[in-house]
């Protein structure tokens, strides 16, 4: 993580191989104690853990917020509906004046690019980003890695080919960090309007040819941000050619192969219903990793000793 | 007349520096002797203490005075109090403002308050179209007959290429250029910084080079069928150089502009995310920067231009995406073309004092400055080694949206003479 004294996890880049191992460790840890009758952990008992959502959110959100209860952490949200934020404070003076309460950790999801970083800058909190427009979402990254390590029982040299919508996915951007990172092999698949221009220069392979996914451990289907295809914005000519060319169908997944998604799913475009709920698909475990993984990271932020360290001894007794 | 400032006495001095002016064919030791604001002797001597230079003063043909509408980001004093800290002896505002510079009555109230005013001489533009909705022109012989030294809709294009092709032809009637800002809108909507590598990794929408050269290519098209000499604002590509080297060599007169910015950093600046670096056009690649340095020193750009653009703080102190285009250059233009360029050895000192002073004076009409027996004094002297860190407390400029803030730059303006006043010294 960054080496400030306050840590934050802004995107991937904050983060080492080494990180990552530890935090994901951590979150199996954590996972055990998910099947007692008795779920909640002392760990972070008298922490408070504001959540600062400027954007819709269903899963992030109720993942965040039941991880900081889970170990026993005040949680106090914000939307942007409805406070001062709709009255035209600027994010800067939202940040400051939440500065007051003394937060630990704000999670910060927020249209705007850089908009968590913005937030680490006027707090002496700990900063999660949950989401900063197009850029970076790396709890996402994390879980998806998780949920790999889990199925797949390894991450090097697991190939992942993510398909769809790279061009607004910040899950794209964190994915393809995050996976390299720990010597994963991504490869992005997109009609040519959706993919970035340059992208590959991250490091990882890309195409437009939907055939790709056929040699692939994983394949990871991005949501179709549909409002992107209104006339005059229209990447895609329809979503009916896009379903025919890039559409996730049961023909185009291999015996063998397993299949993610971030959610929501836009059943029939970018994935077809068949393979959403096949044996193959991952999604409900994505979900539930998304818990376990929230935790070990607000854990790891507030109560890991330094940096680069093996996993911490956490107490689930 | 064109330029506008307040009245002053005329001042004596004598300066003993190293006295660079190519237009002269001079790069020697010596003394300049300046009295009651006119050089009266420049005399080859001794030599001068080390790191001075003496040269013609400077002249931005691209800067934007926020006045009238937006007095606190800048005035025509703190915007001209800038001018005079950064070396320049002559600079020429955009007509970008609230309201928009596109009749006589408003040109003629800003000379009027420049004439009070202005610390160092000022020009005006107007605008191309009425509003700078690009779809009227603007009463141009009118504006020109009120003071406008050039017309442009800077910091929009003009999209129509009939409303271009007009604005070309009817710009014989008033006898002044056009200065173009170049982009296709339809390619830079949504767009927050140049379209490559970094903007994919990053999620940022992209402003590619494309929509620049496009545009050049259209209005040197134009240009050329018309007949008519072109200004082309702030490039920022390597094919948009290409396109200018190849009109001018086909015979169009055209001149071109390039921002400190643009010459010094990349798009990799933007990782940062800070605002400071956000500027339309925006930070393009190493490639593109080089092929503007080549241009510079070629002559394919032969002017300097600040594209000094102040922000107020709190405008800027947001996410990236919601942060305004620009940002300011008066203070720093010398220093960090110095320190990135010619201490790089990427282009001569005595280029770039050239392309600060002479070029955008010829592009746009303006009197050469000139160190000359007989010539009204532009001088500027400068401090080739002074070290200084650049500082948001310290800008003359009622703004401090730098792309240089927190950095160390090599060279200092010691002194600034505009039309035979001493307007700072250090």
């Amino acid at each position: 993580m960054s080496t400030e004294a306050r840590r934050h996890l802004l995107g991937i880049a904050d983060l080492s191989r080494v990180d990552v191992e530890r935090m994901l460790d951590t979150a199996r840890a954590l996972e055990r104690t998910l099947d007692r009758e008795m779920k909640k952990l002392p760990a972070l008992r008298g922490r408070l853990v504001v959540n600062l959502f400027y954007e819709s959110s269903t899963r992030t959100l109720a993942s965040f917020e039941l991880a900081a209860k889970r170990l026993s952490a005040d949680t106090m949200t914000l939307r942007s509906s409805g406070s001062s934020v709709d009255k035209g404070e600027s994010l800067r003076d939202t940040a400051l004046t939440l500065g007051a309460y003394d937060p630990d950790v704000v999670v910060v999801r927020h249209p705007q690019i850089g908009a968590a970083k913005l937030v680490a800058s006027s707090t002496d909190a700990h900063v999660v980003n949950a989401g900063d427009g197009k850029h970076q979402h790396p709890t996402q990254a994390l879980l998806d890695l998780f949920t790999i390590r889990e199925a797949l029982g390894r991450l090097d040299g697991v190939s992942v080919a993510i398909v769809g919508d790279v061009l607004h996915s910040r899950v794209a951007r964190s994915l393809v960090e995050a996976l390299l990172l720990v010597g994963a092999e991504p490869v992005l698949v997109a009609p040519p309007t959706l993919l970035p221009r340059g992208i590959e220069e991250m490091g990882c392979a890309a195409t437009t040819a939907i055939d790709a996914i056929a040699d692939v451990d994983v394949v990871y289907v991005l949501r179709m941000q549909s409002e992107r295809m209104q006339p005059g914005a229209a990447f895609v000519p329809s979503l009916r050619e896009y379903t025919a060319l890039y559409g996730v169908t049961p023909e185009r997944v291999r015996p063998g192969q397993v299949v993610m998604h971030p959610g929501p799913m836009n059943r029939g475009i970018e994935i077809d219903p068949r393979v959403a709920d096949s044996g193959a698909s991952l999604v409900t475990t994505q979900v539930r990793s998304g818990l376990v993984v929230r935790m070990a990271v607000l854990y790891d932020l507030l109560i890991a000793p330094g940096l680069h360290v093996a996993a911490p001894a956490l107490e689930v007794a | 007349m064109s330029l506008f400032c307040r009245n002053g006495r005329r001042d004596s001095l004598t300066v003993r520096a190293r006295i660079v002016d190519a237009g002269e064919g001079l790069d020697a030791q010596g003394t300049v002797t300046v009295e009651d604001g006119i050089v009266t002797a420049v005399e080859t001597g001794p030599a001068a203490p080390t790191g001075l230079v003496l040269a013609p003063a400077f002249v931005d043909p691209h800067v934007h005075l926020r006045t009238p509408g937006r007095e606190d980001e800048e005035t025509i004093v703190s915007g001209t109090e800038a001018a005079a800290a950064g070396g320049y002896c002559a600079i020429v505002a955009m007509p970008n403002t609230d309201p928009v510079v596109d009749t006589a009555s408003v040109l003629q109230a800003l000379v009027e308050r420049a004439r009070e005013e202005a610390l160092v001489p000022t020009g005006f533009t107007a605008a191309i179209s009425k509003g700078q909705r690009g779809e009227e022109l603007t009463e141009m012989a009118e504006l020109a007959a009120a003071g406008a030294l050039a017309f442009t809709d800077d910091g929009k294009p003009v999209a129509s290429a009939q409303l271009m092709r007009r604005a070309l032809a009817y710009s014989a009637v008033a006898q002044r250029p056009l200065a173009l800002h170049c982009e296709e809108p339809t390619l830079t909507r949504d767009g927050h910084m140049h379209e490559g590598a970094v903007s994919a990794e990053l999620g940022l929408g992209g402003w590619p080079s494309v929509a620049e050269t496009l545009m050049v290519e259209r209005d040197l098209a134009l240009a050329t069928y018309e007949a008519r000499p072109l200004h082309l604002q702030h490039l920022s590509a390597r094919a948009s150089v290409d396109a200018v080297r190849r009109a001018r060599l086909a015979g169009l007169a055209v001149s071109a502009e390039a921002s400190p910015h643009h010459l010094c950093a990349t798009d990799e600046a933007v990782r940062s995310l800070d605002p400071n670096v956000k500027m339309n056009p925006p930070l393009r690649t190493e490639d593109d920067r080089r092929a503007l340095v080549e241009a510079l020193v070629d002559g394919t750009i032969d002017c300097v231009a600040t594209d000094h653009a102040p922000h107020a703080r709190h405008e800027k102190d947001v996410p990236f995406e919601e942060a305004p285009f620009g940002v300011t250059g008066l203070e720093t233009a010398f220093a960090a073309l110095n320190t990135y360029l010619v201490r790089e050895g990427e282009v001569p000192l005595a280029t770039v004092l050239e392309r600060m002073s002479a070029g955008p004076a010829r592009a746009l009409g303006l009197p050469v400055p000139r160190i000359a027996v007989g010539e009204p004094a532009n001088l500027v002297l400068l401090d080739l080694d002074a070290e200084w860190v650049v500082r948001e407390d310290a800008f003359r400029s009622r703004s401090a949206n730098s792309w240089l803030l927190g950095r160390t730059l090599v060279g200092a303006v010691v002194k600034t003479v505009a039309d035979g006043r001493v307007v700072y010294a250090a």
